[in-house]
Protein backbone atom coordinates (compact mmCIF):
# COMPACT_ATOMS: atom_id res chain seq x y z
CA UNK A 1 0.00 0.00 0.00
CA UNK A 2 1.78 3.26 -0.60
CA UNK A 3 0.49 6.72 -1.88
CA UNK A 4 1.42 7.69 -5.75
CA UNK A 5 1.35 11.40 -7.04
CA UNK A 6 1.65 12.83 -10.27
CA UNK A 7 4.48 15.14 -10.75
CA UNK A 8 3.85 17.53 -14.15
CA UNK A 9 7.29 19.21 -15.44
CA UNK A 10 7.81 21.55 -18.00
CA UNK A 11 11.56 22.40 -19.65
CA UNK A 12 13.22 20.64 -16.70
CA UNK A 13 11.66 22.40 -13.77
CA UNK A 14 8.61 20.63 -11.50
CA UNK A 15 5.74 23.18 -12.03
CA UNK A 16 4.71 25.09 -8.79
CA UNK A 17 1.24 22.93 -8.55
CA UNK A 18 3.22 19.91 -8.55
CA UNK A 19 5.26 20.66 -5.63
CA UNK A 20 2.10 21.44 -3.71
CA UNK A 21 0.79 18.12 -4.83
CA UNK A 22 3.98 16.50 -3.76
CA UNK A 23 3.27 17.71 -0.24
CA UNK A 24 -0.61 16.90 -0.11
CA UNK A 25 0.51 13.10 -0.82
CA UNK A 26 3.20 12.46 1.67
CA UNK A 27 0.97 14.84 4.14
CA UNK A 28 -1.65 11.57 3.38
CA UNK A 29 0.99 9.10 3.37
CA UNK A 30 1.44 10.08 6.68
CA UNK A 31 -2.25 10.23 7.73
CA UNK A 32 -2.31 6.35 6.19
CA UNK A 33 1.11 5.30 7.69
CA UNK A 34 2.93 4.64 4.66
CA UNK A 35 5.13 7.07 2.02
CA UNK A 36 4.37 8.40 -1.23
CA UNK A 37 5.97 7.56 -4.52
CA UNK A 38 5.83 10.16 -7.23
CA UNK A 39 5.68 9.56 -10.74
CA UNK A 40 7.02 12.37 -13.56
CA UNK A 41 5.66 13.06 -16.40
CA UNK A 42 7.07 16.29 -18.96
CA UNK A 43 10.50 16.86 -19.48
CA UNK A 44 12.23 16.93 -16.22
CA UNK A 45 15.98 16.65 -14.98
CA UNK A 46 16.88 14.16 -12.29
CA UNK A 47 18.32 17.07 -9.94
CA UNK A 48 14.78 18.22 -10.09
CA UNK A 49 13.11 15.13 -9.26
CA UNK A 50 15.12 14.22 -6.57
CA UNK A 51 15.01 17.49 -4.81
CA UNK A 52 11.01 16.47 -4.34
CA UNK A 53 12.73 14.55 -1.09
CA UNK A 54 11.78 18.37 -0.11
CA UNK A 55 7.83 17.62 0.09
CA UNK A 56 8.75 14.41 1.22
CA UNK A 57 8.81 12.20 -1.16
CA UNK A 58 10.60 9.12 -0.85
CA UNK A 59 11.20 7.78 -4.78
CA UNK A 60 10.78 8.99 -8.10
CA UNK A 61 9.40 7.34 -11.05
CA UNK A 62 10.80 8.36 -14.76
CA UNK A 63 10.46 7.75 -18.45
CA UNK A 64 12.69 9.32 -20.24
CA UNK A 65 11.09 8.46 -23.23
CA UNK A 66 11.45 11.83 -25.68
CA UNK A 67 7.06 11.57 -27.07
CA UNK A 68 6.16 11.83 -23.09
CA UNK A 69 7.44 15.56 -23.33
CA UNK A 70 4.08 16.47 -24.45
CA UNK A 71 1.21 15.66 -22.69
CA UNK A 72 -0.63 12.63 -24.77
CA UNK A 73 -3.22 11.42 -22.46
CA UNK A 74 -3.54 7.85 -23.82
CA UNK A 75 0.56 7.53 -23.37
CA UNK A 76 -0.29 9.08 -19.85
CA UNK A 77 -3.06 7.46 -18.70
CA UNK A 78 -1.19 3.81 -19.44
CA UNK A 79 2.23 5.08 -17.71
CA UNK A 80 0.65 5.82 -14.22
CA UNK A 81 -1.96 3.07 -14.14
CA UNK A 82 1.23 0.85 -14.82
CA UNK A 83 3.11 3.04 -12.12
CA UNK A 84 -0.07 2.72 -9.29
CA UNK A 85 -0.21 -1.17 -9.75
CA UNK A 86 3.70 -1.63 -9.72
CA UNK A 87 3.60 0.74 -6.07
CA UNK A 88 0.15 -0.97 -5.28
CA UNK A 89 -1.08 2.84 -4.82
CA UNK A 90 -3.85 2.76 -2.41
CA UNK A 91 -4.41 6.65 -3.26
CA UNK A 92 -3.38 8.46 -6.48
CA UNK A 93 -3.10 12.15 -5.88
CA UNK A 94 -3.00 14.79 -9.30
CA UNK A 95 -3.15 18.48 -9.75
CA UNK A 96 -6.07 19.51 -10.73
CA UNK A 97 -5.23 20.59 -14.06
CA UNK A 98 -6.14 20.31 -17.66
CA UNK A 99 -3.73 17.26 -17.41
CA UNK A 100 -4.46 16.35 -13.95
CA UNK A 101 -8.37 16.38 -14.87
CA UNK A 102 -7.80 14.46 -18.56
CA UNK A 103 -5.75 11.39 -16.88
CA UNK A 104 -7.32 11.40 -13.58
CA UNK A 105 -10.79 10.86 -15.17
CA UNK A 106 -9.95 8.16 -17.59
CA UNK A 107 -7.51 6.49 -14.52
CA UNK A 108 -10.58 6.52 -12.05
CA UNK A 109 -12.23 4.06 -14.75
CA UNK A 110 -9.12 1.67 -15.20
CA UNK A 111 -8.36 1.91 -11.53
CA UNK A 112 -11.48 1.20 -10.46
CA UNK A 113 -11.51 4.33 -8.48
CA UNK A 114 -13.36 6.99 -6.73
CA UNK A 115 -12.55 10.59 -7.83
CA UNK A 116 -12.87 13.78 -5.99
CA UNK A 117 -11.35 16.79 -8.20
CA UNK A 118 -10.94 20.52 -7.16
CA UNK A 119 -9.69 19.08 -3.44
CA UNK A 120 -9.37 21.91 -1.17
CA UNK A 121 -7.68 20.23 1.81
CA UNK A 122 -6.48 17.13 3.20
CA UNK A 123 -8.91 13.84 3.31
CA UNK A 124 -10.84 13.00 6.82
CA UNK A 125 -9.72 9.64 7.55
CA UNK A 126 -11.00 8.84 10.90
CA UNK A 127 -13.66 6.40 11.37
CA UNK A 128 -12.85 3.98 8.43
CA UNK A 129 -13.74 6.93 6.11
CA UNK A 130 -12.35 8.75 3.71
CA UNK A 131 -13.81 12.39 3.17
CA UNK A 132 -12.48 14.78 0.64
CA UNK A 133 -13.67 18.71 0.91
CA UNK A 134 -14.14 20.04 -2.51
CA UNK A 135 -15.13 23.29 -3.96
CA UNK A 136 -18.72 23.21 -6.17
CA UNK A 137 -20.97 25.55 -7.78
CA UNK A 138 -18.32 27.31 -9.18
CA UNK A 139 -16.60 28.00 -5.88
CA UNK A 140 -19.90 29.72 -4.27
CA UNK A 141 -19.70 26.18 -2.14
CA UNK A 142 -17.55 23.51 -0.22
CA UNK A 143 -18.72 19.83 -0.24
CA UNK A 144 -17.67 16.84 1.48
CA UNK A 145 -17.14 14.12 -0.31
CA UNK A 146 -16.68 10.89 1.10
CA UNK A 147 -14.93 8.28 -1.71
CA UNK A 148 -16.33 4.55 -1.45
CA UNK A 149 -14.10 2.41 -3.21
CA UNK A 150 -10.71 0.81 -1.86
CA UNK A 151 -8.55 3.01 -4.61
CA UNK A 152 -9.37 6.47 -4.26
CA UNK A 153 -7.91 9.49 -6.60
CA UNK A 154 -7.62 12.98 -5.75
CA UNK A 155 -6.72 16.30 -7.41
CA UNK A 156 -6.17 18.99 -6.15
CA UNK A 157 -6.64 22.44 -6.18
CA UNK A 158 -3.99 24.81 -7.13
CA UNK A 159 -2.85 26.52 -4.11
CA UNK A 160 -4.92 24.80 -2.00
CA UNK A 161 -1.83 24.11 0.24
CA UNK A 162 1.39 25.30 0.70
CA UNK A 163 4.35 23.40 -0.99
CA UNK A 164 6.83 22.39 2.27
CA UNK A 165 10.49 22.73 1.89
CA UNK A 166 12.68 20.31 4.07
CA UNK A 167 15.80 21.55 2.45
CA UNK A 168 18.90 18.85 2.19
CA UNK A 169 16.35 15.71 1.66
CA UNK A 170 16.61 14.11 -1.62
CA UNK A 171 14.21 11.21 -3.45
CA UNK A 172 15.87 7.86 -5.34
CA UNK A 173 15.09 8.66 -8.94
CA UNK A 174 14.54 5.37 -10.97
CA UNK A 175 13.75 5.13 -14.60
CA UNK A 176 10.49 3.29 -15.61
CA UNK A 177 9.26 2.04 -18.50
CA UNK A 178 5.44 0.96 -18.81
CA UNK A 179 6.32 -0.64 -22.41
CA UNK A 180 4.92 2.17 -24.32
CA UNK A 181 3.98 1.54 -28.24
CA UNK A 182 2.68 3.33 -30.92
CA UNK A 183 -1.18 2.86 -30.44
CA UNK A 184 -0.59 4.52 -26.63
CA UNK A 185 0.69 7.96 -28.43
CA UNK A 186 -2.32 7.83 -31.44
CA UNK A 187 -3.19 11.12 -29.75
CA UNK A 188 -0.59 12.78 -29.57
CA UNK A 189 -0.69 16.65 -30.53
CA UNK A 190 0.80 17.35 -33.94
CA UNK A 191 1.82 20.86 -32.91
CA UNK A 192 1.99 22.70 -29.34
CA UNK A 193 1.59 26.43 -29.05
CA UNK A 194 2.51 28.53 -26.50
CA UNK A 195 1.71 31.45 -25.48
CA UNK A 196 3.66 34.96 -25.08
CA UNK A 197 3.22 35.15 -21.38
CA UNK A 198 3.19 39.27 -20.50
CA UNK A 199 5.90 39.28 -18.02
CA UNK A 200 7.19 35.55 -18.41
CA UNK A 201 4.33 34.44 -15.62
CA UNK A 202 1.72 31.98 -16.49
CA UNK A 203 -2.06 33.03 -15.47
CA UNK A 204 -3.12 29.34 -13.93
CA UNK A 205 0.28 29.27 -11.59
CA UNK A 206 0.38 32.79 -10.59
CA UNK A 207 0.61 33.74 -7.63
CA UNK A 208 -0.27 37.42 -7.84
CA UNK A 209 -2.76 38.49 -11.22
CA UNK A 210 -3.60 41.85 -12.39
CA UNK A 211 -6.94 41.93 -14.14
CA UNK A 212 -8.80 44.21 -16.32
CA UNK A 213 -12.59 44.99 -17.08
CA UNK A 214 -14.38 46.96 -19.70
CA UNK A 215 -13.54 50.01 -17.38
CA UNK A 216 -10.06 49.77 -19.25
CA UNK A 217 -11.79 51.52 -22.17
CA UNK A 218 -9.69 49.73 -24.45
CA UNK A 219 -7.21 47.55 -25.51
CA UNK A 220 -4.76 50.85 -25.53
CA UNK A 221 -4.83 51.17 -22.19
CA UNK A 222 -3.69 47.77 -21.46
CA UNK A 223 0.28 49.18 -20.87
CA UNK A 224 -1.13 49.95 -17.36
CA UNK A 225 -2.12 46.78 -16.10
CA UNK A 226 1.03 45.49 -17.58
CA UNK A 227 3.13 48.05 -15.98
CA UNK A 228 1.66 46.88 -12.32
CA UNK A 229 1.85 43.10 -13.24
CA UNK A 230 5.40 43.64 -14.45
CA UNK A 231 6.32 45.51 -11.12
CA UNK A 232 4.71 43.12 -8.85
CA UNK A 233 5.58 39.71 -10.80
CA UNK A 234 2.02 39.25 -11.71
CA UNK A 235 0.34 37.68 -14.34
CA UNK A 236 -2.42 39.08 -16.09
CA UNK A 237 -6.41 38.06 -16.40
CA UNK A 238 -9.28 40.03 -18.36
CA UNK A 239 -12.74 39.60 -18.12
CA UNK A 240 -15.27 37.91 -20.58
CA UNK A 241 -16.56 41.27 -22.44
CA UNK A 242 -13.02 42.24 -22.64
CA UNK A 243 -12.12 38.83 -24.10
CA UNK A 244 -15.54 38.98 -26.11
CA UNK A 245 -14.43 42.24 -28.09
CA UNK A 246 -10.84 40.77 -28.44
CA UNK A 247 -9.10 43.65 -26.14
CA UNK A 248 -7.38 40.65 -25.02
CA UNK A 249 -6.74 37.09 -25.83
CA UNK A 250 -9.56 34.48 -24.70
CA UNK A 251 -6.79 32.53 -22.56
CA UNK A 252 -6.55 35.89 -19.96
CA UNK A 253 -10.20 35.32 -19.44
CA UNK A 254 -10.97 34.68 -15.78
CA UNK A 255 -14.98 33.45 -14.67
CA UNK A 256 -17.60 31.40 -14.99
CA UNK A 257 -16.97 30.60 -18.66
CA UNK A 258 -13.27 31.13 -18.31
CA UNK A 259 -10.58 29.78 -16.30
CA UNK A 260 -10.81 29.67 -12.59
CA UNK A 261 -8.10 30.76 -10.29
CA UNK A 262 -7.25 31.07 -7.01
CA UNK A 263 -3.83 33.37 -6.87
CA UNK A 264 -2.83 34.89 -3.38
CA UNK A 265 -3.90 38.37 -4.67
CA UNK A 266 -5.57 39.37 -7.25
CA UNK A 267 -6.22 42.72 -8.48
CA UNK A 268 -9.28 44.12 -10.28
CA UNK A 269 -9.42 47.29 -12.11
CA UNK A 270 -12.57 48.48 -13.72
CA UNK A 271 -14.71 44.96 -13.31
CA UNK A 272 -18.00 45.42 -11.61
CA UNK A 273 -17.82 42.05 -10.23
CA UNK A 274 -20.88 40.56 -12.28
CA UNK A 275 -21.69 37.12 -10.04
CA UNK A 276 -20.04 34.48 -13.51
CA UNK A 277 -16.95 36.71 -13.13
CA UNK A 278 -16.81 36.20 -9.20
CA UNK A 279 -17.09 32.84 -9.85
CA UNK A 280 -13.84 32.42 -11.49
CA UNK A 281 -11.89 33.93 -8.56
CA UNK A 282 -13.97 34.11 -5.66
CA UNK A 283 -11.59 31.40 -4.20
CA UNK A 284 -8.31 34.36 -4.41
CA UNK A 285 -6.49 34.41 -0.74
CA UNK A 286 -7.04 38.66 -1.30
CA UNK A 287 -9.35 40.49 -3.27
CA UNK A 288 -8.71 44.17 -4.10
CA UNK A 289 -11.28 46.29 -5.93
CA UNK A 290 -10.18 49.39 -8.39
CA UNK A 291 -13.30 50.70 -9.58
CA UNK A 292 -14.93 54.64 -10.03
CA UNK A 293 -18.47 53.33 -8.86
CA UNK A 294 -19.03 52.60 -5.24
CA UNK A 295 -21.79 50.81 -5.81
CA UNK A 296 -19.61 47.94 -7.92
CA UNK A 297 -20.29 44.61 -6.45
CA UNK A 298 -17.42 43.66 -6.74
CA UNK A 299 -16.19 45.60 -3.37
CA UNK A 300 -18.91 43.21 -1.71
CA UNK A 301 -16.56 40.33 -2.35
CA UNK A 302 -13.27 42.63 -1.41
CA UNK A 303 -10.82 42.59 1.16
CA UNK A 304 -9.61 45.68 -0.01
CA UNK A 305 -10.91 48.88 -2.52
CA UNK A 306 -10.36 52.16 -3.81
CA UNK A 307 -13.28 53.88 -5.19
CA UNK A 308 -11.21 56.14 -7.91
CA UNK A 309 -10.39 56.24 -11.45
CA UNK A 310 -8.24 53.24 -12.70
CA UNK A 311 -6.11 55.70 -15.06
CA UNK A 312 -5.44 57.64 -11.87
CA UNK A 313 -4.68 55.14 -9.56
CA UNK A 314 -2.85 52.35 -11.26
CA UNK A 315 0.35 54.60 -12.31
CA UNK A 316 0.22 55.13 -8.57
CA UNK A 317 0.20 51.81 -7.68
CA UNK A 318 3.06 50.50 -9.67
CA UNK A 319 5.32 53.51 -8.50
CA UNK A 320 4.48 52.58 -4.98
CA UNK A 321 5.53 48.64 -6.06
CA UNK A 322 8.71 50.22 -7.08
CA UNK A 323 9.50 52.18 -4.18
CA UNK A 324 9.17 49.21 -2.16
CA UNK A 325 12.16 47.60 -3.56
CA UNK B 1 -22.54 11.71 -38.95
CA UNK B 2 -24.03 10.61 -35.78
CA UNK B 3 -23.07 13.32 -32.92
CA UNK B 4 -24.23 12.70 -29.43
CA UNK B 5 -23.83 16.23 -27.15
CA UNK B 6 -24.71 15.23 -23.42
CA UNK B 7 -26.11 18.04 -21.18
CA UNK B 8 -26.52 19.02 -17.93
CA UNK B 9 -29.49 20.64 -16.19
CA UNK B 10 -27.39 23.45 -13.57
CA UNK B 11 -28.81 26.22 -11.43
CA UNK B 12 -29.03 29.15 -13.29
CA UNK B 13 -25.54 31.46 -13.06
CA UNK B 14 -27.11 34.18 -10.90
CA UNK B 15 -28.66 31.15 -8.28
CA UNK B 16 -28.17 32.34 -4.83
CA UNK B 17 -26.76 28.71 -3.40
CA UNK B 18 -28.19 27.31 -0.05
CA UNK B 19 -28.73 23.78 1.12
CA UNK B 20 -31.28 21.69 2.73
CA UNK B 21 -31.67 21.91 6.00
CA UNK B 22 -29.73 18.75 6.79
CA UNK B 23 -26.85 19.99 4.36
CA UNK B 24 -26.77 16.63 2.01
CA UNK B 25 -28.63 18.48 -0.93
CA UNK B 26 -28.70 21.44 -2.87
CA UNK B 27 -32.26 23.23 -2.71
CA UNK B 28 -33.92 23.72 -5.55
CA UNK B 29 -36.86 25.83 -4.46
CA UNK B 30 -37.41 28.80 -6.57
CA UNK B 31 -34.44 28.09 -8.55
CA UNK B 32 -34.27 28.47 -12.58
CA UNK B 33 -32.58 25.54 -14.14
CA UNK B 34 -30.82 26.49 -17.14
CA UNK B 35 -28.44 24.05 -19.86
CA UNK B 36 -25.09 24.28 -18.04
CA UNK B 37 -23.24 26.78 -20.21
CA UNK B 38 -20.09 25.19 -21.51
CA UNK B 39 -22.80 22.18 -22.52
CA UNK B 40 -24.07 24.64 -24.99
CA UNK B 41 -20.56 25.43 -26.95
CA UNK B 42 -20.75 21.40 -27.56
CA UNK B 43 -24.47 21.47 -28.63
CA UNK B 44 -24.10 24.45 -30.74
CA UNK B 45 -20.90 23.11 -32.37
CA UNK B 46 -22.24 19.19 -33.21
CA UNK B 47 -25.05 21.57 -35.26
CA UNK B 48 -22.87 23.71 -37.13
CA UNK B 49 -20.91 20.71 -37.90
CA UNK B 50 -23.96 18.97 -39.02
CA UNK B 51 -25.09 21.67 -41.34
CA UNK B 52 -22.03 21.74 -42.73
CA UNK B 53 -21.60 18.31 -43.44
CA UNK B 54 -25.11 18.27 -45.11
CA UNK B 55 -26.68 15.97 -43.05
CA UNK B 56 -26.51 13.35 -40.05
CA UNK B 57 -28.27 13.98 -36.58
CA UNK B 58 -27.84 15.47 -33.46
CA UNK B 59 -28.73 13.59 -30.14
CA UNK B 60 -29.13 15.35 -27.33
CA UNK B 61 -28.48 13.28 -24.02
CA UNK B 62 -29.60 14.13 -20.36
CA UNK B 63 -29.52 12.20 -17.06
CA UNK B 64 -32.15 13.81 -14.88
CA UNK B 65 -35.30 13.30 -13.50
CA UNK B 66 -38.55 14.32 -15.57
CA UNK B 67 -38.07 18.09 -14.39
CA UNK B 68 -35.11 18.64 -16.60
CA UNK B 69 -37.33 18.28 -19.60
CA UNK B 70 -37.96 21.95 -20.11
CA UNK B 71 -34.66 22.33 -21.48
CA UNK B 72 -33.95 18.86 -23.19
CA UNK B 73 -36.92 20.85 -25.45
CA UNK B 74 -34.85 23.62 -25.63
CA UNK B 75 -31.93 22.05 -26.34
CA UNK B 76 -33.81 20.56 -29.08
CA UNK B 77 -35.05 24.11 -30.13
CA UNK B 78 -31.81 25.24 -30.42
CA UNK B 79 -31.26 22.36 -33.63
CA UNK B 80 -30.73 19.06 -31.82
CA UNK B 81 -33.01 16.25 -33.98
CA UNK B 82 -33.56 14.14 -31.33
CA UNK B 83 -32.99 13.16 -27.30
CA UNK B 84 -32.94 10.83 -24.71
CA UNK B 85 -33.33 11.26 -21.20
CA UNK B 86 -31.90 8.46 -18.68
CA UNK B 87 -34.56 9.02 -16.16
CA UNK B 88 -32.35 9.16 -12.75
CA UNK B 89 -30.85 11.93 -10.64
CA UNK B 90 -26.91 12.18 -11.01
CA UNK B 91 -25.66 10.63 -8.24
CA UNK B 92 -22.43 11.35 -9.39
CA UNK B 93 -20.07 11.81 -12.68
CA UNK B 94 -18.83 8.17 -12.75
CA UNK B 95 -22.85 7.31 -12.33
CA UNK B 96 -23.71 9.69 -15.07
CA UNK B 97 -20.58 8.28 -16.80
CA UNK B 98 -21.76 4.89 -17.28
CA UNK B 99 -25.27 6.05 -18.55
CA UNK B 100 -24.10 7.79 -20.98
CA UNK B 101 -21.48 4.97 -22.01
CA UNK B 102 -24.40 2.73 -22.03
CA UNK B 103 -26.64 4.64 -24.50
CA UNK B 104 -23.31 5.75 -26.66
CA UNK B 105 -22.64 1.69 -26.96
CA UNK B 106 -26.26 0.79 -28.39
CA UNK B 107 -26.09 4.21 -30.46
CA UNK B 108 -23.23 4.06 -32.87
CA UNK B 109 -22.49 7.27 -32.44
CA UNK B 110 -19.07 9.02 -34.32
CA UNK B 111 -18.92 12.40 -32.28
CA UNK B 112 -19.90 12.51 -28.29
CA UNK B 113 -19.51 16.17 -27.19
CA UNK B 114 -20.00 17.68 -23.66
CA UNK B 115 -19.50 21.05 -22.03
CA UNK B 116 -15.58 21.15 -20.34
CA UNK B 117 -17.54 20.53 -16.73
CA UNK B 118 -20.94 21.08 -15.05
CA UNK B 119 -21.21 24.88 -13.04
CA UNK B 120 -22.82 23.21 -10.31
CA UNK B 121 -20.82 19.90 -9.31
CA UNK B 122 -17.55 21.24 -11.24
CA UNK B 123 -16.35 17.67 -11.99
CA UNK B 124 -14.49 17.68 -15.06
CA UNK B 125 -14.59 13.83 -15.28
CA UNK B 126 -17.16 12.63 -16.98
CA UNK B 127 -15.03 13.10 -20.25
CA UNK B 128 -12.65 11.12 -19.14
CA UNK B 129 -14.68 8.11 -17.89
CA UNK B 130 -17.60 7.66 -20.93
CA UNK B 131 -13.59 7.74 -23.30
CA UNK B 132 -12.24 5.14 -20.87
CA UNK B 133 -15.74 3.08 -20.58
CA UNK B 134 -16.21 2.98 -24.33
CA UNK B 135 -12.01 2.79 -24.89
CA UNK B 136 -12.05 5.47 -27.52
CA UNK B 137 -9.43 8.65 -27.28
CA UNK B 138 -11.29 11.89 -25.44
CA UNK B 139 -10.09 14.92 -26.45
CA UNK B 140 -10.16 17.93 -23.21
CA UNK B 141 -10.88 20.93 -22.95
CA UNK B 142 -11.49 21.44 -26.50
CA UNK B 143 -11.31 25.18 -27.80
CA UNK B 144 -11.75 24.38 -31.22
CA UNK B 145 -13.23 21.39 -33.51
CA UNK B 146 -13.14 20.83 -37.14
CA UNK B 147 -14.33 17.67 -38.86
CA UNK B 148 -13.10 16.39 -42.42
CA UNK B 149 -14.30 13.25 -43.21
CA UNK B 150 -13.74 10.75 -40.25
CA UNK B 151 -11.02 13.01 -38.83
CA UNK B 152 -11.38 15.19 -36.33
CA UNK B 153 -8.65 18.36 -35.63
CA UNK B 154 -9.28 19.99 -32.34
CA UNK B 155 -7.39 22.40 -30.12
CA UNK B 156 -6.85 21.40 -26.86
CA UNK B 157 -6.35 23.54 -23.68
CA UNK B 158 -2.78 23.32 -21.60
CA UNK B 159 -1.35 25.40 -19.29
CA UNK B 160 -0.19 27.96 -21.02
CA UNK B 161 -0.47 27.17 -24.00
CA UNK B 162 -2.35 24.79 -26.39
CA UNK B 163 -2.17 21.06 -28.16
CA UNK B 164 -3.22 20.91 -31.90
CA UNK B 165 -4.58 17.26 -31.50
CA UNK B 166 -5.99 14.81 -35.08
CA UNK B 167 -8.34 11.97 -33.95
CA UNK B 168 -9.96 9.64 -35.59
CA UNK B 169 -13.72 8.83 -35.11
CA UNK B 170 -15.57 7.62 -32.46
CA UNK B 171 -14.08 9.78 -29.73
CA UNK B 172 -14.97 12.24 -26.77
CA UNK B 173 -14.20 15.53 -26.36
CA UNK B 174 -15.52 18.10 -23.65
CA UNK B 175 -15.83 21.57 -25.00
CA UNK B 176 -15.39 24.87 -23.67
CA UNK B 177 -15.18 28.54 -25.53
CA UNK B 178 -14.03 30.29 -27.86
CA UNK B 179 -14.98 27.00 -29.85
CA UNK B 180 -18.51 28.92 -30.88
CA UNK B 181 -20.71 31.40 -30.44
CA UNK B 182 -23.61 29.50 -28.62
CA UNK B 183 -26.80 29.56 -30.22
CA UNK B 184 -30.65 30.57 -28.75
CA UNK B 185 -33.78 29.33 -29.87
CA UNK B 186 -35.77 30.91 -32.86
CA UNK B 187 -39.57 30.86 -33.12
CA UNK B 188 -39.74 28.38 -35.42
CA UNK B 189 -37.03 25.61 -33.63
CA UNK B 190 -39.31 26.35 -30.84
CA UNK B 191 -42.42 25.03 -32.51
CA UNK B 192 -40.60 21.90 -34.33
CA UNK B 193 -39.31 21.06 -30.86
CA UNK B 194 -42.50 19.87 -29.83
CA UNK B 195 -42.73 16.94 -31.89
CA UNK B 196 -39.37 16.19 -32.38
CA UNK B 197 -38.91 12.33 -30.21
CA UNK B 198 -37.83 12.35 -26.74
CA UNK B 199 -36.87 8.89 -25.63
CA UNK B 200 -36.98 7.87 -21.71
CA UNK B 201 -34.68 5.38 -20.60
CA UNK B 202 -34.24 3.62 -17.29
CA UNK B 203 -31.01 3.62 -16.11
CA UNK B 204 -28.46 0.72 -16.11
CA UNK B 205 -25.12 0.18 -14.55
CA UNK B 206 -23.18 0.04 -11.24
CA UNK B 207 -23.81 2.09 -7.88
CA UNK B 208 -22.39 5.33 -7.56
CA UNK B 209 -18.26 5.34 -6.14
CA UNK B 210 -18.86 8.82 -4.44
CA UNK B 211 -21.38 10.50 -2.12
CA UNK B 212 -21.63 14.14 -0.86
CA UNK B 213 -22.03 13.94 3.60
CA UNK B 214 -22.46 17.61 3.82
CA UNK B 215 -22.80 20.88 2.03
CA UNK B 216 -21.33 24.16 3.10
CA UNK B 217 -20.78 27.75 1.98
CA UNK B 218 -17.38 29.22 1.39
CA UNK B 219 -16.60 31.35 4.69
CA UNK B 220 -17.66 34.74 4.67
CA UNK B 221 -14.78 37.99 3.69
CA UNK B 222 -14.81 40.01 6.38
CA UNK B 223 -15.56 43.19 4.83
CA UNK B 224 -13.58 45.65 2.29
CA UNK B 225 -11.24 47.82 3.65
CA UNK B 226 -11.42 51.39 1.80
CA UNK B 227 -8.10 53.22 0.68
CA UNK B 228 -8.37 56.86 -0.49
CA UNK B 229 -7.95 57.26 -3.84
CA UNK B 230 -5.26 60.00 -3.79
CA UNK B 231 -2.94 57.73 -0.88
CA UNK B 232 -3.25 54.81 -3.58
CA UNK B 233 0.10 54.13 -2.23
CA UNK B 234 -1.19 53.15 0.82
CA UNK B 235 -2.85 50.06 -0.76
CA UNK B 236 0.46 48.28 -1.51
CA UNK B 237 2.19 48.95 1.93
CA UNK B 238 -0.79 46.85 3.56
CA UNK B 239 -0.74 44.49 1.06
CA UNK B 240 3.20 43.67 1.87
CA UNK B 241 2.70 44.25 5.69
CA UNK B 242 -0.95 43.47 6.85
CA UNK B 243 -1.96 40.70 4.25
CA UNK B 244 1.69 39.45 3.53
CA UNK B 245 0.86 38.85 -0.25
CA UNK B 246 3.69 41.05 -1.68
Amino acid sequence: MSVLVVIECDKGEVKKSSLEVATYASQVAQQLGTTATAVAVGEATEDNLAKLGEQGISKVLYDAEPRLKDFVNGAYTKLIAAAAEQESAQVLVLANSNIGAAVGSRLSIRLKASLATNAVELPKTDGGQFVVKRGAFSGKALADVALTTDRKIIAVKKNSIEAQHEAGKTASVENFSANLTDADFADAPKEVVMQDQAGGVLLPEADLVVSGGRGMKGPENWNLIEDLAKALGAATACSKPVSDTDWRPHHEHVGQTGITISPNLYIACGISGAIQHLAGVNSSKVIVVINKDPEAPFFKAADYGIVGDVFDVLPKLTQAVKELG
Amino acid sequence: MKFLVCISNVPDTTTKITFTPDNKEFNKAGVQFVINPWDEYALTRAIELKEAQGGGTVTVLNVGEADTEPNIRKALAIGADDAIRVNAAPKDAFFVAEQIANVAKDGGYDVILMGKESIDYNGFQVHGMVGELLGIPTVAPAMKLDMSGNTATLEREIEGGKEIVEVNTPFVASCQQPMCEPRIPNMRGIMTARTKPLKVVEPTGDAPRTEVTEFALPPKKQGVKLIDAENAGELIKLLRNEAKVI
